[in-house]
């Protein structure tokens, strides 16, 4: 007989016990990488961040809110009235309100009066909200949707 | 027939203390340095030993305990967390009021809380201090590598440990540590954002969401914390101790200068396999007792002492001190607790612990850099230090091989007056933002005081490599000019560092809020 019929035998032994080994291996592992996607939540287990924040005759044109509970500042001026984030968009500290514009007291980050980035360590500008009126006539924050810079809720 | 059986129940009660005893214990009464030596062989918890210790691991200057001490305080650690688990819930609405109790109430609840609030400093301080006497003593070299490896592993474990229990009081220093350090988790964000891909690829959120099962810090976070701090941390740490103490043993002990290592750098073992004259395999361990060569080392006989009692007595001394020394911190310092968590006001400056310290300076500059990559590149850079090192040197002599010293305080000034410099600069003159404020986020993500630092030690280390020709003085460059570079920016920012993160020589400066 040639040689390529005699091929070196893999021993039957070695074979079974591989085969055992990789089947337990596949199923371990199958059922872990299945069982991996428990910590991943597929549900946020959180309050909505849409809240109302009142009537828009309570902002006065020229005014400023802080709601402190949602970190928000709210502005109301001649184009309308705007929400913007008081979450640094650094590592998430609140920054507090100063002349210049906003401040943040964990690492120094500093934001002009429409948010934008001044200094400090902040990778961009501070958020919008979008705002919105309910079907009731009060003011409605989204803090899950942000708007461009600038952008105001006619009222 | 019955009287003998009665008989033999009688005697065999009247045995059973003596047997029970003979049954559990293997070896003789532990009276002769044999017996003894019989005694670690074949106890459980001993034979982690071996029979013998040389003495130059005992002498106090070349390990100065340190990896015994960690393990003292990680000891102490696990004693005291159980016993605060007693009464700690871990939830948003009673993990305060739990912590007050233990402080105000519960029966030495408050010695205790200190004493595992001072052995997590302690622990980490060890861990530290015990990486660097191994560095400088070069015993990461063959066959330690891989030891040294599971020791980064356990300088990582203990670190994760210490910041999962900063957040279970649930005061205000806890809840905004942990909110920076999940918002550096998410800091991918950074660049993800200024490439405007974060709409299709988002590891930074995917990491933050696993880290606090939420957007924010809440009960999700603080059940995910609790549960990695009590289970999952501990448990891996004890597991990867074992194997570092088992590979202590198998790579012949600690290192000390004359021991040699076969050709393949294998442990003693392979040694002894290879070689079919040497005498029985399997009582490696007793041959020394009887005189001739032990296996752990190719010593001259006599330098090597029973491990019963001198190596067991010097450990009990280092846990001892350790006890001593986190029992008085306990006693004359309370472990801090702030007002409660409150997710509207952060604490202003909102300071980690010291150790996360030296980082969060750098976070100051670039979360995504300072954060995550410097970091990161830090531990993988430490980790491949033996692989990277291979030349051949005596394990167990600080700062061995001629020039030693000088690049070592050669590059100790180096990493000083550059690490310096890069908080001084900034502090003085700001940085790109305030010299050209359209700059690029990607320049700014990039272009910062800590990765330039980073990139300068490296470079220092390259040179040293190019200067000497040798890559242990290059890794003697590099360790220690990190090891400066880690000191000056953990003082900065303990000391000099108040409200808004802004530079105060003193407290005393501090603006009134």
């Amino acid at each position: 007989m040639s040689e390529r019929l005699k091929p070196e035998p893999l021993p039957r032994r070695d074979f079974l016990g591989l085969a055992g080994l990789w089947s337990a291996a596949v199923a371990i592992g199958g059922s872990l990488i299945g069982m991996s996607r428990l910590p991943k939540p597929s549900v946020l287990p959180e309050a909505g961040r849409r809240f109302r924040i009142g009537r828009p005759e309570d902002f006065p044109d020229g005014t400023e809110e802080i709601l402190t509970a949602e970190k928000v500042l709210v502005r109301s001026g001649p184009q309308g009235i705007a929400a913007i984030s008081l979450v640094c968009t650094h590592l998430g500290c609140i920054v507090s309100r100063e002349s210049a514009g906003f401040g943040c007291p964990c690492h120094g980050s500093a934001f002009g009066q429409n948010g934008e980035v001044g200094g400090g360590p902040a990778p961009r500008g501070l958020r919008w909200l979008e705002v919105s009126r309910g079907v009731d006539g009060r003011l409605v924050v989204d803090a899950d949707r942000e708007v461009a810079p600038g952008t105001w809720c006619q009222v | 027939m019955a009287t003998s059986g009665t008989q033999g129940l009688r005697e065999n009660l009247r045995d059973l203390p003596r047997n029970f005893r003979d049954s559990m214990i293997r070896h003789e009464p532990p009276v002769s340095d044999r017996s003894r030596s019989q005694a670690v062989f074949t106890n459980l918890f001993l034979h982690i030993h071996s029979t013998r210790t040389h003495v130059r691991t005992l002498s106090a200057s070349a390990t100065f305990g340190l990896g015994v001490a960690a393990l003292s305080f990680f000891a102490i650690l696990t004693g005291t967390g159980i016993a605060l688990m007693v009464y700690y819930t871990p939830s948003t609405d009673l993990a305060y009021q739990s912590i007050k109790d233990l402080h105000y109430v519960v029966p030495t609840g408050r010695l205790i809380r200190n004493i595992h609030r001072w052995g997590a400093h302690l622990m980490v301080l060890a861990v530290m201090l015990h990486m660097c006497r191994v560095f400088y003593t070069a015993s990461y070299k063959a066959p330690r590598e891989f030891n040294w490896v599971a020791g980064m592993g356990l300088f990582i474990l203990t670190l994760a440990l210490s910041f999962t229990g900063y957040l279970l009081p649930w005061d205000q220093l806890a809840y905004w540590a942990v909110t920076i350090g999940a918002n550096i988790a998410a800091s991918p964000r950074e660049l993800t954002d200024a490439l405007g891909i974060t709409e299709v690829f988002d590891p930074g959120g995917f990491q933050k969401e696993l880290l606090l099962g939420a957007s924010e810090v809440g009960q999700q976070a603080l059940t995910r914390f609790y549960l990695l701090h009590v289970i999952v941390l501990p448990l891996a740490l004890a597991v990867l101790l074992g194997v570092h103490f088992w590979r202590i043993r198998k790579d012949g002990g600690l290192g000390h200068p004359g021991q040699t290592h076969n050709a393949a750098g294998k442990g003693v073992e392979e040694t002894e396999a290879k070689r079919p004259d040497a005498e029985p395999q399997k009582s490696y361990g007793l041959m020394a007792i009887v005189g001739g060569t032990s296996s752990a080392t190719d010593d001259e006989p006599g330098t090597t002492v029973p491990s019963w009692p001198f190596a067991l007595r010097a450990e009990l001394l280092v846990f001892m001190a350790c006890t001593l020394i986190c029992v008085a911190l306990g006693m004359a310092f309370d472990a801090p607790l702030k007002e409660i968590a409150n997710p509207g006001v952060p604490e202003n400056p909102a300071k980690a612990p010291w150790y996360f310290l030296g980082l969060q300076e750098m976070v100051s500059y670039s979360a995504f850099m300072g954060g995550l990559v410097v970091p990161a590149v830090t531990v993988l850079g430490l980790a491949l230090i033996p692989y990277l090192d291979r030349e051949p040197e005596e394990a167990g002599v600080y700062l061995g091989g001629a020039r030693s010293p000088r690049v070592a305080w050669q590059s100790a000034l180096f990493g000083f007056v550059l690490s310096v410099a890069a908080v001084a600069v900034p502090v003085n003159f700001g940085w790109l933002r305030s010299w050209f404020p359209d700059v690029s986020q990607l320049v700014v993500i990039f272009v910062n005081p800590g990765s330039l630092l980073m990139a300068a030690y490296a470079a220092w280390s390259l040179g040293v490599l190019a200067r000497t020709g040798s890559t242990r003085k290059s890794a003697i460059a590099l360790f220690t000019c990190f090891v400066v570079g880690f000191l000056v920016l953990t003082v900065v920012a303990t000391f000099f560092r108040g409200p808004n993160w802004e530079f105060h020589w003193s407290q005393a400066t501090w603006p009134a809020h």
